[in-house]
């Protein structure tokens, strides 16, 4: 594990092309829904209308009756699944726990003759009061054993409440977030066919092996019997890393009519059953010397589950990590309500939590007369501030220094509300960013043939991320060969089992084992003599013993971001000028490819600054903005400026390549650097997300 | 979608005898009325696809004004170097709609009748007096904030969507129209109707009435025009509000002058009570502050649009100052 991580590299590190690039520019790369088996039909899901009640009956006759129309299944003539999970138990009870939640599903020859028989199926429900909206005083809301990722609810250290009543200078703010969609280019479809008692689905999926496990255990089955194909994922961000309901009744309805069959999701109902990002409360209180050292820091964090299961996103976790202090508290609360339950949005915690504490640090500076760039420089911690464990590697400090020089910060006039262009107030506002570096076992086999051809495999997910890619630099350098010379298989789940493509740990966990494995092989191709014999050498790596025996270290990513914005001073629309960030996430193993994640991430944290919010209807239980027209998500003209740059960092701590995760940690503090330059620009702090005209008009 | 019959006649009169029966509804672009039927909200049960029977030309009309066909493309008419010189606000309202797809797609015909984007209006799960009459108004006392603050009505607070109508509005258009009882020519504002108690009647317009063309006067006031847009995402966004101005100065004094508004109302706004009080009025920032501020007098917004009276109030003073050229 300390060896030198840079040893024979020659490939991690080149901006090689994406490997299935020109497959997917040309049309060539065959995505879930363009596989057409024969004999299928298709299948359309039926979202209740009432945010909580039972339905009482669904006309299927009527609908047996149209043409076309092949079956109408609801829980009165669903099969039974053997799951305790809720959340994927798909008609398999009368109840309805949120507005949207499929209680039938209709199949019929063509995709038109089902969406029109979906339209007119009548239901009948029994409705009960709903209760959607998330208040931070909420009554039922409770303290979860943990929060998403394993992290406890709460932590605390010293005495808070009394630092910061002691404290010189204090700062105590509500900060919130809206309920945000992913919004994938590609939307989730699911083509599932039965042969047999083996099961065959095409689905865009973040976790090829995770999802063939729910399959065989909710159907009943050995693993074996099922097989996930998903080699193209059109954008995921964390919406196809769980199994999700859709699935489940692709599966089951592709059962009971005995076709293949297929499901492919509307735009609108990506905004219904795919996950969302919760919307959160938070108060952020910071206590500080004069000179802005922090005494105290306290982060609660209040937000959103479904009834059917809990899910609380570890919003408050980043304010463990991030600064000094010796008083320290973070706290999590949930409120179970008829909602869908939220998920997994690129960096869930870390994202939302960092726009409340790098907008409260921001309002400290200002409250301190400290440069907000120096402020974070001074509350640097020597270790992790509650772990106190060693960092293997941080350097927001670098970060900082060098976003300041490149963006220009040096001079900047604090004062707020002073410059102008013509008719637009500018100001400019810096945040931190960071994310953790995690690594899950993974296995991986490599295979070499005569011919000098290697076959990498490995039940990974390229994302649009750039896996598969730097999967074959990362085997080329391991192997001593070029990268032409290694054809890496992903996105099955008949390859060696690989965790997710998530929490930024794909590339760390599954090169890890793609490394292990080619080491292996090397090693036993010398001790026979360098040859291959005739048919083919094969070695299969597994990191679970290595990955658990790593040493204790706090490992993050961290960076810096500084935006420049303009508000217009009659209409108090806001454009991002500029964003400029700069990272330190290790070795970067692609910098072409690593580039697109970091500006990606930005690009997603600006829109999520400025645009996005998805709206709750109390009295109905729903989202309103259910389409792209009303859901604004950041188009080109919003996107005018956006530069990533990175450290060198050597971690001898981390993984074999050195490197940590960059697909999450851009989208981090994005959105506090850009309220941070309004408040520059216009003297307005907005602690509610986003920061739309009305909130600036006057 | 439900499943539709489909025409494609090659004559305005035959367009308009295939449109007499119930259920009926004329197709140009497409960009809106698809997409509603896909959401369930238009079930026509015949389609008329007008494509072919409206012209797709501009002409110069003997009074100096300009005769658009309605079948015109909105990229067509933004880019026509007439409409550039002698309407720029028209020019730049078409600009700043939709997308270039969508401009290269939609007609004058089709962006005058495209309908409301209030949510509840695209939602068939949910009431709305404009697509069910009757069924009730939820966006009144839930999400509004991106509609009416200006004459709307206990039944309706939708707003007209279009930029271009509102532009066309402040030029004092004529629509043309074609129907069984004959043609006739109905002035802008005037096409579109408030939502009063039946807001499901977003124009004036019969059924089976085709729009033809849309006669642009000539109104050399108009050169000097713009069109400003303000919204939250920089593209592809529909107005928070828009104003459209033309404004001719003499020796300090307004003498003329147009102003509409857009997504204040059930229909493109002409600010009528605005221009009244500029015509005559010294051409300073305090005048048109003025004007704005007696034009949104009758402004009623409900509790989260408030934001638009301002920003209303701003966009004038500011489209008629930079035309001014006093700030």
């Amino acid at each position: 594990m300390t060896a030198p991580v840079t040893a024979g590299r020659r490939y991690a590190g080149a901006a090689l092309d994406r490997v299935e690039g020109l497959d997917k520019v040309t049309g060539r790369a065959a995505y879930a829904a363009d596989h057409r088996p024969a004999d299928l039909v298709h299948a359309v899901a039926v979202p209740a209308t009432i945010a909580r009640g039972e339905v009482v009956q669904v006309d299927v006759d009527a609908m047996l009756k149209r043409p076309g129309v092949v079956a109408a299944i609801w829980h009165g003539n669903a099969p039974r699944l053997a799951t305790s999970d809720e959340e994927l138990a798909v008609l398999q009870s009368r109840r309805v726990a949120y507005r949207g939640q499929y209680v039938a599903v209709v199949v019929a020859e063509t995709p038109e003759d089902a969406r029109e028989a979906a339209r007119t199926l009548r239901i009948e429900y029994v409705a009960e009061e709903h209760d959607v909206i998330l208040r931070a005083d909420h009554p039922r809301a409770y303290r979860p054993e943990n929060v998403n990722a394993g992290h406890p609810s709460d932590t605390g250290q010293g005495d808070p409440d009394a630092a910061l009543a002691a404290a010189p200078v204090v700062v105590d703010e509500e900060y919130g977030t809206p309920a945000e969609h992913n919004n994938p280019m590609e939307p989730h479809a699911t083509i599932a066919d039965w042969h047999g008692d083996g099961l065959i689905v095409h689905e865009p999926s973040q976790n090829v092996s995770g999802l063939r496990a729910t399959l065989a255990s909710l159907f009943g089955m050995p693993p074996g019997h099922v097989h996930v194909v998903s080699p193209h994922v059109g954008g995921g961000f964390g919406s196809k890393a769980k199994t999700l309901p859709h699935t489940i009744l692709a599966a089951l309805t592709a059962k009971q009519v005995g076709r293949p069959v297929k499901l492919a999701l509307t735009r609108r109902q990506l905004f219904v059953a795919t996950g969302y990002r919760t919307p959160t409360v938070q108060r952020v209180r910071l206590g500080a010397e004069p000179d802005g050292r922090l005494i105290a820091i306290t982060h609660d964090a209040v937000m959103q589950s479904s009834t059917l299961s809990e899910f609380t996103e570890q919003t408050a976790v980043p304010s463990r990590v991030m600064y000094a202090a010796p008083h320290r508290r973070t706290t999590h609360r949930v409120v179970r309500l008829d909602v869908p339950t939220p998920s997994w949005m690129r960096a869930p915690g870390e994202c939302p939590g960092m726009f409340a504490l790098e907008s409260a640090m921001d309002e400290l500076a200002i409250a301190c007369g400290v440069d907000p760039v120096e402020l974070r420089v001074r509350n640097e911690p020597a270790a992790g501030p509650e772990s106190g464990l060693p960092f293997s590697s941080r350097n927001l400090v670098a970060c900082l220094r060098e976003g300041a020089r490149r963006f220009g910060w040096a001079g900047r006039d604090p004062r707020p509300g002073v410059r102008r262009r013509g008719r637009t107030l500018i100001g400019t506002g810096v945040a931190a960013s960071t994310f953790p570096a995690l690594r899950a076992p993974s296995s991986a086999t490599v295979r070499a043939e005569p011919g000098g051809r290697y076959t990498v495999r490995i039940a990974a997910a390229d994302i649009g991320t750039g896996a598969r890619t730097v999967l074959t630099q990362i085997a080329a350098d391991a192997l001593g060969t070029a990268p032409a010379a290694v054809t890496v298989e992903l996105g099955d789940s008949a390859l060696p089992p690989a965790p997710v493509a998530g929490g930024s740990m794909g590339t760390a966990s599954w090169g890890t084992a793609v490394v292990r494995a080619c080491e292996e092989l090397a090693a036993r191709l010398e001790a026979a003599g360098g040859t291959v014999p005739d048919g083919g050498l094969e070695v299969t790596a597994d990191t679970g013993r290595e990955v658990r025996a790593q040493e204790r270290y706090s490992r993050h990513a961290f960076g810096a971001q500084f935006a420049e914005v303009g508000v217009d001073a009659d209409t108090g629309e806001t454009r991002v000028l500029r964003l400029l960030g700069v990272f330190a996430a290790g070795r970067v193993l692609n910098p072409k490819t690593a580039r697109s994640q970091f500006i990606g991430g930005m690009t997603m944290g600006l829109s999520m600054a400025l645009l996005e919010e998805s709206i709750m209807d109390g009295r109905f239980g729903d989202f309103l903005n259910c389409d792209l027209a009303q859901y604004h998500i950041a188009a080109h003209a919003d996107v005018r400026d956006v530069q990533a740059y990175w450290l060198e960092e050597e971690d001898p701590h981390l993984n074999p390549m050195g490197s940590k995760g960059i697909g999450e940690i851009g989208i981090v503090g994005t959105a506090a650097a850009i309220a941070n330059a309004v408040h520059h620009a216009t003297g307005v702090r907005i602690r509610e997300l986003p920061i739309r005209l009305d909130k600036l008009v006057r | 979608m439900r499943p539709f019959a489909y025409h494609r006649p090659e004559t305005v009169a035959a367009a308009v005898a295939q449109a007499g029966g119930a259920d009926v509804m004329y197709l140009a672009g497409g960009t809106n009325l698809v997409d509603l039927m896909r959401l369930g909200v238009l079930t026509p049960a015949t389609l008329v696809d007008v494509t072919r029977v409206t012209s797709a030309t501009i002409e110069q009309t003997p009074g100096g004004g300009l005769l658009v066909g309605a079948g015109v493309r909105n990229s067509d008419l933004t880019a026509h170097p007439l409409v550039r010189s002698r309407y720029p606000l028209l020019a730049e309202a078409l600009l700043a709609g939709a997308s270039g797809q969508l401009r290269n797609m939609a007609t004058v015909g089709g962006n005058l009748l495209q309908r409301t984007r209030c949510s509840y209006f695209q939602d068939v799960t949910k009431p709305c007096n404009k697509r069910d009459p009757g069924s009730g108004c939820p966006a009144r006392t839930g999400d509004h904030r991106n509609l009416a603050i200006i004459e709307h009505s206990e039944h309706c607070v939708a707003t007209h969507p279009s930029d271009m109508a509102v532009a066309l509005v402040a030029l004092g258009a004529l629509v043309h129209v074609e129907g069984a009882a004959g043609a006739r020519q109905v002035p802008m504002p005037g096409l579109h109707r408030l939502p009063g108690d039946d807001p499901s009647r977003d124009t004036v317009l019969v059924p089976g009435e085709l729009i033809t063309a849309v006669e642009l006067p000539a109104l050399p006031l108009a050169a000097r025009s713009l069109y400003r847009k303000a919204r939250d995402r920089a593209s592809f966004s529909f107005a928070a509000v828009s104003v459209a101005a033309a404004l001719q100065v003499e020796q300090g004094v307004v003498r003329d002058c147009r102003i509409a508004l857009g997504s204040v109302a059930h229909v493109p706004w002409r600010a009528g009570r605005a221009e009244d009080a500029l015509r005559g009025a010294p051409a300073t920032e305090q005048e048109f502050a003025r004007a704005a501020d007696i034009e949104l007098e009758q402004a009623r917004p409900l509790p989260l649009n408030g934001y638009k009276v301002p920003l209303a109030r701003n966009l004038i003073v500011r489209a008629l100052a930079d035309l001014a050229a006093v700030r």
